[in-house]
């Protein structure tokens, strides 16, 4: 009983927390279960039974570790809802159901655990899934930079949605539904080293409202991807390599914020290679690119979507190519990847 | 903007056509470098005309014998290594920061002010300030220099390897690569030193210098003036940036340098000694000398099998020309100096693609 009473006093994780005994249901009881209360979490058992309603879905896992934990426009709890969801909504599914596992450092607050368990609450409430079941793992101080998250997601694949590299062909239109490198400059601004004052903003948000409606009002989209790290020069980067053609974008159509131009610029960055959590792309065929772009703008998501580019026929290798404002060319490499550690 | 690159494009154009032979024009900072490439400038320009990068980046020209000496000092239980962060990854003889990183005295830190403060507050530690960077950062440097001297922050010092740009580039032309027809100017460095001190290289060696701003525009523009004269067989110099660049500069900071450095012979990487192109802290701030306090010195460095990294920074060959190009050297895994820094001809050449 004492165990008990110290148990809701303690301010901070303790490795006994990971323990499975009394400390650790009392984490889950007094913490974890409040916010994301749903039938299939109550029974705590050793596995979550869900009545899915097709046959097919789409299935994915990501984990998180961003630093700073907290930062403008989010945090590490609405990052780990947003980010599987927005894979499971870019193969062209409904998200329904996600798993929670932390793994967390001796001495973490409980207070902040709490903040990002409510902010983990709020975001699934909003997209309307669930979060069936989980898990809680402690380690000693130093095995692990304070809390790491990992979620996995069942999306119910959306009737009649094929969606793959394989489907695009040239002339297709690509379109982004907002600006790019918001998440990326953000985090990197909010990193102790750096510190600089800036109005940056996180774009982390979750796209599967978006991206539902679009699929049901719209024939001829081909593919979709959110360029989350490696940033849009990743993604078409990998359109590229995959279907053998080449992608052409303009730099005066893609949408960046001024702010996020400036300090990129500040800290040599490349726009086109930070990581953004609520953009991705819609490959779709000229014909419905109209319809594509009009219903985006109808939504809060999608407000500044844009044409940024084309498929094009590859004439030597695979590239991508980039207008730039002065009417130059250039090719978009694949990023290397070693610019921002941790930004998700 | 438009109007004016389509412009000062058709001069350029024009003046190249008249001209007739291969023009090539250095930049000589790394700024320019990276806009010229994100821009696709080249792209734009006639086939004759040849944009070289010289050896404008801060980190592609410190000698690999300076980062032996840092990376000496981060091995010492006893010293705080603070750095600027593109410093991190240079290679010395045997790794770089970034391996000893690990060890936690590496600090990454955005200004001079930064390295004074990590002083203040580890008393118990030396913290060696990687003073590197043309004249743009020089100021800073002094700045700090004067004040650890004036608070008497005894544990504070600094590693010089600041480098001067008229220096070098009177050695390319006299002693490297006679194929440089003419300098496009660093806007920054210019800032402090003023266009005026181009003016020795206009005179002596009778090939344009202009000084030029950063945005594609200015560029441009920078360069049409350059075909302009080439064309009509004059050597002169000209700032096209006097929002922000004067004939004399900056005279302050010109003062705080001239009060804490003096120039004296120095060693570039890929380059190797041009003299009095490096600063040394005068006797008066030799306390806050690194190398004074730690009675340590720069060796000149071994070459590097195989790259040509050398060349590159005189203009000799355009990187992919290097055998080991994007093979054994890449962004990720640098072998030379040029593929470290983002603003490195290599890394850009490597990053924004070959050229049309």
């Amino acid at each position: 009983m004492t165990q008990i009473m110290r148990t809701s006093k303690h301010d901070r994780i303790l490795l006994a927390h990971g323990g499975g005994g009394q400390l650790m249901d009392d984490l889950i009881r007094q913490h974890i279960l409040p916010g994301l209360k749903n039938d299939a979490l109550n029974e705590l058992g050793d596995s979550a039974k869900l009545d899915l309603t097709s046959g097919s879905v789409c299935f994915t896992t990501d984990s998180y570790v961003v630093k700073p934990l907290f930062f403008n426009g989010g945090d590490i709890g609405k990052l780990a809802v947003c980010g599987t969801v927005n894979d499971l909504a870019v193969a062209g599914s409904k998200p329904v159901a996600l798993t929670l596992s932390f793994i967390i450092e001796d001495g973490f607050e409980i207070e902040l655990l709490d903040k990002i368990l409510a902010s983990i609450g709020e975001t699934a409430d909003r997209i309307g899934v669930n979060i069936v079941t989980g898990d809680t793992k402690t380690v000693e101080a130093g095995a692990a930079d304070r809390i790491f998250i990992n979620t996995a997601g069942i999306g119910i694949r959306l009737p009649g949605v094929e969606l793959g590299f394989e489907k695009i062909v040239i002339g297709d239109k690509i379109i982004i539904n907002g600006t790019i490198g918001d998440h990326g400059m953000t985090i990197i601004s909010q990193r102790e080293e750096i510190k600089f004052q800036s109005q940056l903003k996180s774009d982390c948000a979750p796209l599967a409202d978006l991206t539902c409606e679009l699929l049901a009002n719209t024939s001829g989209i081909k593919f979709m991807r959110d360029p989350t790290r490696g940033g849009l020069a990743a993604t078409l980067n990998e359109i590229a390599r995959s279907t053998t053609l080449s992608v052409e974008i303009r730099e005066n159509d893609i949408p960046i914020r001024p702010a996020v131009l400036a300090a990129a610029d500040m800290l040599g960055f490349d726009v086109l290679t930070i990581a953004n959590e609520g953009k991705f792309i819609v490959v779709v065929s000229p014909e419905s690119a109209d319809d594509c772009l009009s219903i985006s703008r109808n939504h809060p998501l999608g407000k500044e979507a844009k044409i940024i580019g084309e498929i094009v026929e590859t004439r030597d290798a695979p590239l991508v190519e980039i207008e730039t404002r002065i009417g130059g060319k250039r090719i978009v490499q694949m990023p290397y990847g070693r610019e921002l550690p941790r930004i998700c | 903007m438009l109007d004016r690159i389509n412009k000062a494009q058709s001069d350029i154009n024009a003046a190249c056509e008249a001209i007739g032979r291969q023009i090539n024009i250095m930049e000589v900072c790394g700024t320019h470098t990276v806009s010229i490439f994100r821009n696709g400038i080249r792209s734009i320009l006639p086939k004759n005309l040849k944009l070289l990068s010289g050896p404008g980046c801060p980190v592609c020209v410190t000698d690999q014998g300076y980062i032996d000496v840092v990376l000496q000092l981060a091995d010492r239980d006893d010293c705080i290594i603070s750095t600027y962060g593109d410093m991190i990854r240079v290679p010395g003889k045997e790794g770089s920061l970034e391996t000893k990183q690990a060890k936690a005295n590496v600090k990454v830190v955005l200004s001079s002010e930064d390295a004074l403060q990590l002083a203040r507050d580890n008393p118990g530690r030396t913290v060696v300030f990687v003073a590197v960077g043309f004249e743009t950062t020089t100021p800073a440097t002094a700045v700090v220099v004067k004040e650890a001297a004036a608070e008497a922050v005894n544990n504070f010092c600094i590693l010089s390897g600041h480098k001067l740009v008229v220096p070098a580039m009177r050695t390319l032309l006299s002693e490297k690569n006679d194929n440089i027809n003419a300098f496009l100017c660093p806007g920054h460095v210019s800032a402090i030193i003023g266009y005026g001190a181009f003016a020795e290289i206009v005179e002596e060696f009778s090939r344009p210098c202009v000084v030029a701003g950063f945005e594609p525009v200015q560029i441009i523009e920078g360069l049409c003036e350059i075909c302009r004269q080439l064309s009509a067989g004059k050597a002169e110099l000209k700032s096209m940036y006097s929002a922000v660049v004067t004939e004399k500069g900056n005279i302050a900071a010109q003062k705080i340098i001239d009060e804490c450095f003096e120039p004296v012979d120095g060693y570039w990487r890929g380059v190797g000694k041009i003299p009095q192109s490096t600063l040394k802290l005068k006797d008066k701030y030799g306390q806050f000398d690194a190398f004074e306090r730690f009675g340590i010195s720069e060796k000149p460095s071994e070459e590097i099998k195989g790259c040509r990294c050398g060349e590159v920074l005189c203009g000799l060959i355009e990187p992919p020309e290097c055998g080991l190009f994007g093979r054994s050297c890449t962004p990720q895994e640098p072998i030379g100096p040029c593929m470290v820094s983002s603003e490195g001809a290599c890394a850009a050449w490597f990053k924004y693609g070959r050229d049309k």
